[in-house]
């Protein structure tokens, strides 16, 4: 007898999203699908809306990540109006959206997808969690953490205004420059993230590293797909969020292409299913075949872990250390195994305080010449940043008066929608058996699969600890309840 | 209140912004999840729709409900949480106004799709495969919901009895409004909570224009080096103070931009758009028609402004959908 198993609703997710698993008549899984069941419209609303109010707009798509689609609207605004921000307009930009990363990242470590390995993917539902993070680690460690947060939401709040929603980047800079004495108190913050990123991963060695069967974990093939990988590097391809060309490289680590904004329609195309309001990227070149992986299929992943299988190295010394061990343990490039992409993330953490430190000791951040006014006549412009989540590309065209014509997006989670799908099935295939009955574990560990990329709504649990709740209801062919699972 | 309240959260149409607020209460959701019972937070917790029509009518106390109604899910979840909840608070723009997606009720459904599905332009061959109410697959049905033709706002679809704005709403009201409800100090039915009865003018520390200064040209903020310490009107930028509520701490000001008035409309103005076009029209400096249309067509998308986050909830809207 068939089976439809429905996982619905999916929590922690940006949005909404269920899991549909069908099983074959031996009760063994036939296929699944991950639905994005909402659609928002920002592509057609945004259209006749003045450009350099797109930082401002397209940030409310995602208010978990809205620095993210502040900087590349802003850059992408720039582009449009051909105009070069003054170098410290940069330099602040670049600033705010590191500490921003750090933020960001340090919250999905905490309290969504690093639950799983330092209370452990088999502990009690009720300690995998924020709470039970803080049990097994101490109420220093969870002290740190909150403070780690509010310090990187106070150095975006003085550069940009405040943190969910800021306002600073404007199309040719920013919108203000920052005082000595705030330049003194972004330094103080920043300095305390780099001891607490170190602090994360002497954590993540002792927890994790330290015990083989979460190594055996990571580098079980149920959590391996052997894709493309994206992500922007910088002249001597260093991981840089900020700014830079997009690198991919093939599943065996070799280099398949380095673009540039303007380039990123020859690279990428979207395939679009009828069950789904999400649409699926895939490297033009190779291909869309579906929901496979290897070197023939197109389908490519924009994650932290992608930004190092990319990269040649890391551009500050403390998490070039990182790296170097990361691969070392690894056992080279390029990485394949999803759970990895957890430490890769701290890495990147490591990278984005360090870089904020440096930024931030720069006394010349602090000159007051931090807005170009643009003079040319707007046309078109692509502007790309690394979006937490994956590779942010925006594409305005507008008309001479710099109204927009039509916009066209491509969202970090996006990228990895056929993978983030891939991911469910795999683990779902090796975790639902012919003959066996569906467990609270096996749920958890389909979880781990698609936690591991991050996905957007994870940043809102940092205070609040729960589950993803789950639901599974068996049918037969005849859409009678048969069984229904639920974790409580 | 007499035992612990029970409190829900829930986003629809919404970006995520109203949960990622409520938990900049840090430590302060810790203490505050010893003081009432969250019985319902999809975003992080792991109660599900079932839990929620498990529980008798009204046995929630108060329902947070963030997002705008864009589909037939958001409207579903909302009549359940309205039964379920005796009092039913709309959090943030999108739910109070219809908020940026409310943007959308420019356009008809069918055009939107046609951007997202048929013309652009990094789709392959596939373009024009729209998603469908029911998709057949080797396996089985798929289904998804409906989208609506135009953007709601929540008090369209359920009774609401407060509004609490803001795009997002600033953590500090959050807190302030947590211990009103703790100690049992609610206000009247529908009113605005969380926020002041003032303008974001009136609060505004910017230096203010001499009485009677006009306007001859407007300008867009990034073709002027805008000036910090000068309110916004005066340098010739559109800035949404004078039709806003206040209550946000004003951190766009502070951040150098001008407000675009997420808090809505201040106590005593029906229409906040219809209320900036007023008080813009009464700066412009000039009687000729001539000189007059040239300086309006420096006011490049007063719609999409003056009603960022309202549009939804504008009389602009009614007059197009009723």
């Amino acid at each position: 007898m068939k089976q439809k198993i429905s996982i619905d609703p999916i929590t922690r997710l940006e949005g909404h999203a269920r899991v549909d698993l069908f099983l074959d008549e031996d009760g063994s899984l036939a296929n699944a699908y991950l639905i994005i069941p909402e659609l928002r419209g920002f592509e057609k609303f945004c259209e006749g809306r003045p450009v350099e109010e797109m930082p401002r707009i397209t940030q409310r798509i995602c208010g978990v990540c809205p620095i993210a689609h502040h900087m590349a609207a802003a850059k992408t605004g720039d582009a449009v109006y051909h105009v070069d921000p003054p170098i410290t307009a940069k330099k602040l930009r670049e600033l705010m959206y590191s500490a921003f990363f750090v933020a960001d990242h340090a919250t999905h470590f905490y309290i969504l997808g690093g639950p799983d390995f330092v209370v452990g993917p088999d502990a009690p539902k009720s300690e995998r969690n924020i709470l039970g993070v803080v049990r097994k680690v101490g109420k220093e460690i969870g002290a740190k953490v909150m403070q780690l947060l509010r310090d990187n939401h106070e150095i975006t709040a003085y550069i940009g205004g405040r943190y969910i929603h800021s306002v600073s980047a404007i199309i040719g800079g920013v919108s203000k420059p920052i005082t000595e004495a705030e330049r003194l108190a972004i330094l103080e913050r920043a300095q305390r993230s780099v001891e607490f990123a170190k602090e994360s991963l002497r954590i993540f060695d002792d927890i994790v590293l330290g015990n083989p069967a979460y190594v055996d974990m990571i580098m079980s093939d149920s959590f391996a797909h052997q894709t493309y990988y994206m992500g922007m590097v910088d002249e001597n391809n260093h991981v840089n969020f900020y700014d830079g060309k997009v690198r991919v490289v093939s599943p065996d680590g070799k280099e398949l292409v380095k673009y540039g904004p303007d380039e990123y329609l020859n690279v990428v195309a979207e395939h679009q299913e009828p069950w789904t309001y999400l649409k699926f990227p895939y490297l033009k070149e190779i291909g869309w075949k579906g929901f496979v992986d290897g070197p023939n299929s197109g389908v490519y992943r924009a994650s932290p872990l992608s930004r190092l299988n990319v990269a040649e190295g890391m551009a500050t010394p403390e998490a070039q250390a990182e790296y170097e061990r990361f691969f070392e343990t690894m056992g080279g490039k390029p990485v394949h195994s999803t759970l990895a992409t957890h430490w890769a993330r701290l890495i990147e953490i490591l990278y984005a305080a360090e870089r904020s430190v440096e930024l931030a000791s720069d006394e010349s951040i602090t000159d007051p010449d931090v807005h170009t006014i643009p003079t040319e006549t707007p046309t078109e412009g692509v502007g790309i940043v690394e979006a937490p989540r994956g590779t942010l590309t925006h594409h305005y065209k507008t008309n001479e008066r710099g109204l927009l014509e039509s916009i066209n997006l491509i969202v970090g989670t996006t990228n990895n929608y056929a993978a983030i799908d891939m991911s469910i099935v795999k683990a779902a295939q090796g975790l639902i058996k012919a003959g066996e009955a569906v467990t609270e574990t096996a749920l958890n560990k389909i979880e781990m699969a698609f936690r591991a990329y991050d996905p957007c709504i994870g940043c809102a649990t940092h205070a609040q600890p729960g589950e993803t709740p789950l639901k599974i209801k068996l049918f037969d062919h005849q859409n009678n309840l048969l069984e229904e699972v639920q974790r409580d | 209140m007499a035992s612990k309240p029970k409190i829900a959260f829930y986003w629809a149409a919404s970006c995520g912004g109203c949960e990622i607020s409520v938990t900049e209460l840090g430590m302060g959701l810790v203490d505050l999840s010893e003081k009432v019972d969250i019985v319902f937070w999809p975003a992080a917790m792991d109660f599900k729709y079932d839990d929620v029509r498990l529980m008798d009518d009204k046995e929630i106390d108060i329902c947070f409900f963030n997002g705008a109604i864009r589909n037939s899910e958001n409207e579903e979840i909302a009549h359940l949480l309205r039964r379920k909840s005796k009092t039913m608070v709309a959090f943030g723009s999108c739910s109070h106004l219809g908020g940026i997606p409310g943007l959308a009720n420019m356009y008809d459904i069918e055009s939107l799709c046609q951007r997202v599905f048929d013309t652009s332009p990094s789709l392959d061959d596939s373009r024009g495969v729209r998603p469908q109410a029911v998709t057949k697959m080797p396996e089985g049905e798929i289904t998804l919901p409906t989208l609506y033709d135009h953007v709601k706002f929540l008090a369209e679809v359920v009774d609401v009895e407060y509004y609490m704005p803001g795009c997002p709403p600033v953590v500090d009201q959050i807190r302030a409004v947590f211990e009103s409800i703790l100690k049992g100090e609610l206000p009247p039915i529908g009113a605005v909570i969380g926020a002041d009865a003032k303008s974001v003018c009136d609060v505004c520390p910017r230096e203010k224009g001499e009485p009677g200064f006009r306007i001859t040209e407007f300008k867009r903020p990034h073709e002027v080096q805008l000036d910090p310490n000068k309110c916004f009107l005066t340098q010739g930028v559109i800035c949404c103070g004078p039709a806003t509520r206040a209550g946000c701490g004003i951190p766009c000001l502070t951040g150098n931009m001008p407000c675009r008035g997420c808090y809505g409309p201040a106590d005593g103005i029906v229409d906040q758009g219809a209320k900036m076009a007023s008080v813009i029209g009464a700066l412009i400096d000039t009687d000729d028609p001539e000189k007059l249309g040239k300086i309006l067509d420096t006011i490049v998308d007063p719609a999409g402004t003056f009603y960022r986050f309202g549009l939804a909830h504008s009389i602009m809207s009614k007059m197009k959908y009723e």
